[in-house]
């Protein structure tokens, strides 16, 4: 009876200025699995919770490797999410092929944010139901990228999507500041922290995440995109848990937990 | 790839469909006849450059020949590309000209970006060998050899490029380069004689020498030259000049007496 008029098609305005199916991708987003991206001056790093569709089930993956310079987390629908990343691995490659030289992070950015806004505004598709972290590094260090399916892009110190993501976003909105001068190490122990957030009964471990890295060493070479191995990852969650055990350390996290959960959402989830 | 696929891709004469990518015999029956490059007209002759202390060097004269007449005194071959490098050319002029389109465009799509980020002179030189490698595999070769040089800030400090690419895709990276006949006569004098850490005024000295040689010997070589250089201040194309000649060798009164051949 009082149905929705205004959301039949991506191409149909609401009076009130929306474009609702575009509004309902974005949705599609919250409902996937956590996922988080933060980066520091020299390296990025990204982390997804590998949730499984049933106890029978494997999960799905997703953390992707597009180049030797660059990544990809995300949230939502992941068969749209590996047309994307196939996309920006063409992009890359062809990139590559012609200049000898990687693509720039914000131009591969770019490039999907274009491609995401094709599908608002042609009546015959649909919008991708997926949210993506881009994580690379280029000439100008290391950065990261929030892609959503409205077309827009955003760059970010640390950003979390998927479900429960506010969890993660209040964590990393806690201590961002710090990052720029982070170790590598002390990038993957916060992803795991802000992974850790989003949980909701289940414990952290290295079957339920996968965290990937990429970065420049010292010597101005390379540190190629890479999953980091399922033995790291435990090794430095049972060390971040023998940190926890201090309880000044607890009681006080708690309080700004609170604190921070009042904070607005950031803007792109309107 | 924007401005490749432009390139390479769509535009431009292509192959009609079904012919034989070797043929011109052949062509009149699809009714589509494509005219190739078979020979260049209008050609430029060597061009010689080198890494110094501070960035790259580049040199040639400023004359163009309409087959072997010495028909246009001052052309520039050497012109500047985006921020960071310098490009100059030896072969088809009006190939060059085409190639300076290319590269402009290139360059407009990549200020457009609007960034941050630029192509440096590895970036450029590699999607000049793209270019030429792609347009002789259509056996439509862009009649050219060209010379590519560079500075630009890298991970670890400035880094100075220099490369070359000829008409067939061949291309390589090198601290002195020449290109024709300065292949030939300025490779061995660059050869002794460069060293990594030359002032610009040693630098001159030497592509000056090289460049005297080839007025000498190479009959397409004019005596009005010019210099360019680029640095990590940008480019500068100086203005063209003359050098002193002396032609009283006596090696030089009767060229033939020395040369013994079988006619």
């Amino acid at each position: 009876m009082f149905r929705n008029q205004y959301d039949t098609d991506v191409t149909t305005w609401s009076p009130q200025g929306r474009l609702f199916q575009v509004e309902y991708a974005m949705e599609a987003v919250k409902q996937g699995s956590a996922c988080v991206g933060l980066c520091s001056r020299t390296h990025a790093v990204l982390a997804a919770v590998n949730k499984p569709a049933s106890e029978l089930s494997s999960y799905q993956r997703k953390v992707f490797r597009v180049a030797e310079h660059a990544g990809v987390a995300l949230a939502g629908l992941t068969a749209d999410g590996r047309v994307l990343s196939r996309f920006l691995r063409n992009e890359c490659i062809n990139h590559s092929f012609v200049y000898e030289a990687p693509l720039p992070i914000s131009r591969l950015a770019l490039k999907l944010a274009d491609k995401a806004q094709v599908c608002t505004q042609r009546s015959w598709k649909r919008p991708y139901g997926v949210g993506l972290l881009v994580a690379g590094l280029d000439e100008s260090g290391a950065h990261l990228y929030y892609n959503c399916p409205s077309g827009n892009y955003f760059e970010y110190q640390a950003f979390a999507i998927g479900s429960r993501s506010q969890a993660a976003k209040t964590f990393l909105e806690r201590r961002f500041q710090g990052y720029k001068d982070y170790t590598p190490e002390q990038l993957i122990k916060d992803a795991l922290s802000a992974i850790k957030e989003t949980l909701q009964g289940e414990k952290l471990s290295s079957s339920n995440c996968t965290v990937a890295i990429v970065g420049r060493k010292d010597d101005g070479t390379i540190e190629p995109f890479e999953m980091i191995g399922a033995a790291r990852i435990q090794e430095l969650i049972d060390s971040m848990e023998v940190a926890e055990e201090a309880p000044v350390e607890a009681s006080s996290s708690m309080q700004e937990e609170e604190r921070g959960s009042e904070d607005a959402a950031a803007p792109m989830d309107i | 790839m924007d401005g490749l696929s432009k390139t390479i891709g769509g535009g431009g004469p292509s192959v009609p469909a079904g012919s034989h990518p070797a043929g011109g015999s052949q062509a009149a029956a699809g009714g589509g006849a494509t005219q190739r490059t078979q020979y260049p007209y209008v050609t430029g002759t060597s061009v010689i450059a080198l890494k110094y202390k501070d960035g790259v060097i580049m040199a040639c004269d400023t004359g163009a020949s309409y087959g072997s007449t010495l028909r246009y005194k001052s052309v520039e071959r050497i012109k500047a590309v985006g921020k960071h490098s310098i490009i100059g050319a030896s072969g088809e002029y009006s190939d060059f000209q085409e190639i300076l389109r290319y590269l402009d465009e290139l360059t407009l799509s990549d200020h457009m970006w609007d960034d941050g980020n630029s192509l440096g002179p590895k970036e450029i030189h590699s999607y000049l060998t793209r270019v030429m490698y792609n347009r002789r595999n259509k056996f439509d070769p862009l009649w050219n050899s060209l010379v590519l040089g560079g500075v630009k800030k890298g991970p670890k400090g400035d880094e100075k490029y220099l490369g070359m690419v000829n008409m067939i895709g061949t291309h390589f990276e090198e601290n002195h380069v020449a290109t024709g006949f300065g292949n030939h006569l300025a490779i061995p004098i660059l050869r002794a004689e460069w060293r990594e850490d030359m002032t610009f005024e040693e630098a001159v000295k030497l592509v000056e020498k090289c460049l005297l040689v080839l007025l000498y010997r190479d009959r397409s070589s004019i005596n009005k030259f010019q210099i360019a250089k680029i640095t990590t201040e940008g480019s500068t194309i100086y203005p063209p000049y003359s050098l002193k000649t002396y032609w009283g060798f006596t090696h030089f009164e009767n060229p033939a007496q020395g040369a013994v051949g079988s006619w």
